[in-house]
């Protein structure tokens, strides 16, 4: 087949028929695999909901609704319950402080603010560095774990800031961006529960 | 055999990353681990394959002034598609390899390969140049990520050899990424000699 010449015509004519037909296929594709990749996306949200706050036995999903931070996130909430009971809540918060951008974690509070467990759902840290805080603030050694802790009650800020939580080595500003989700998430929903139950005091002076 | 040559050519004596010193972006930037660099490498691999078939195929029809802009849409095509499925299909994949992903696209291996070869040779050879050249370069990148994660963490492909905290934590980072295939290409060009 002899080469089709540079002329103009020719060169619009390819230029269109090879994007049409690109455009084509990949919208194919994207019908073919969104599903998938909603399911995918809401698996990997439930693992972690299951993981955060375990034991409930309602479906968190369903019954989520969205708090709005003093940053001006919008923080979705997802009460998880056993029978009437709330255990607590998965609530998946972000910052913006992190070393590389943002960090989102999925962290369990009881309804008092104790924080039950946490995930980190996407982060940009440096590997073998920041990277290690999905493993680092749920290890029992010194004061790295913030689990069974209270926000109230422990000053979550990274020890070097005089807090009471131990930073990753050789990654501090990680750790604050870390704990600084945390805060985000504890402040935002204190300060929307107080609203409707008196139990839990407007007070929180020294926590930020 | 012709079309062994065309193969093993692409995997070992003009092997992207060892050789040729192409697509050195994903290369660095992506080994941190054996597993992440054998996912990058499959997934270059592929559009590699698709696009040297497309472009081998199409070569004629399109005209010489604007086949740069049509190389990069089908390559780009098929980058979408690996994507896209692997969001769908391989979603832990996905996460540790995400960024890198589009990056395919500007991967100078794909669009080297779709220039240099595909668009003067015919459509069994290309697709062959393809995959010899996406293996080693597969080949390569997990080579490169099992060094990393040894030196680094103690571990490969996951599995710990020993303690993490012996690791040279150097060998995760970037700098790491330099240091190891430097030496990696020192010992192939001495094993090519001998």
């Amino acid at each position: 087949m002899a080469k089709t010449e540079s002329t103009l015509v020719n060169m619009v004519l390819a230029l269109l028929i090879i994007t049409a037909v690109a455009g084509g296929s990949l919208g194919m594709v994207y019908k073919v695999t969104k599903e998938p990749i909603a399911a995918a996306k809401l698996a990997k949200q439930k693992k972690a909901i299951e993981q955060v706050v375990p034991g409930f036995d309602n479906n968190p999903t369903d019954e989520a609704y969205e708090l709005t931070s003093k940053e001006g996130f919008a923080l979705k909430v997802f009460p998880c319950k056993k029978g009437e009971e709330l255990l607590g809540v998965a609530i998946s918060t972000k910052t913006e402080k992190g070393f590389s951008g943002e960090i989102k974690v999925m962290v369990g509070m009881k309804p008092d603010g104790t924080i039950i467990n946490y995930s980190v759902l996407e982060h940009k840290e440096t590997p073998g560095l920041g990277s290690k805080m999905q493993a680092w603030f749920r290890m029992d050694k010194g004061n790295q774990s913030v689990l069974g802790k209270n926000p109230k009650t422990t000053k979550m800020v990274v020890s070097k800031d005089g807090g009471q939580v131990d930073a990753i080595t050789a990654a501090t500003i990680s750790s604050r961006a870390f704990l600084d989700a945390i805060m985000v998430a504890y402040n935002t929903y204190m300060d929307n529960t107080d609203a409707h139950s008196s139990a839990t005091t407007k007070s929180k002076g020294g926590q930020s | 055999m012709n079309q062994w040559k065309n193969f093993s050519k692409g995997f070992f004596k003009e092997n992207a990353v060892f050789t040729l010193l192409l697509g050195m972006c994903p290369t660095l930037g992506v080994t941190s681990s054996a597993i992440n660099g054998l996912g990058m490498g499959l997934a270059t691999t592929f559009v590699l394959i698709m696009s040297n078939i497309v472009v081998s195929l199409v070569k004629d029809l399109i005209p010489d002034k604007v086949r740069i802009p049509a190389f990069i849409v089908i390559i780009a095509s098929f980058v979408t598609v690996v994507e896209l499925s692997m969001q769908a299909y391989l979603p832990a994949l996905f996460e540790s390899l995400g960024l890198f992903i589009p990056l395919i696209v500007v991967n100078c291996v794909v669009l080297g390969r779709a220039e240099a070869f595909a668009s003067k040779n015919g459509f069994l050879s290309s697709m062959i140049d393809g995959a010899g050249m996406g293996l080693g370069f597969a080949m390569a990148l997990t080579i490169l990520g099992g060094v990393r994660e040894f030196l680094g963490s103690g571990k490969i492909f996951g599995i710990t050899i020993y303690p993490e905290q012996y690791g040279m934590l150097v060998f995760v980072l970037a700098p790491g990424a330099f240091i190891a295939l430097g030496y990696l290409i020192a010992i192939i060009n001495k094993l090519k000699k001998a």
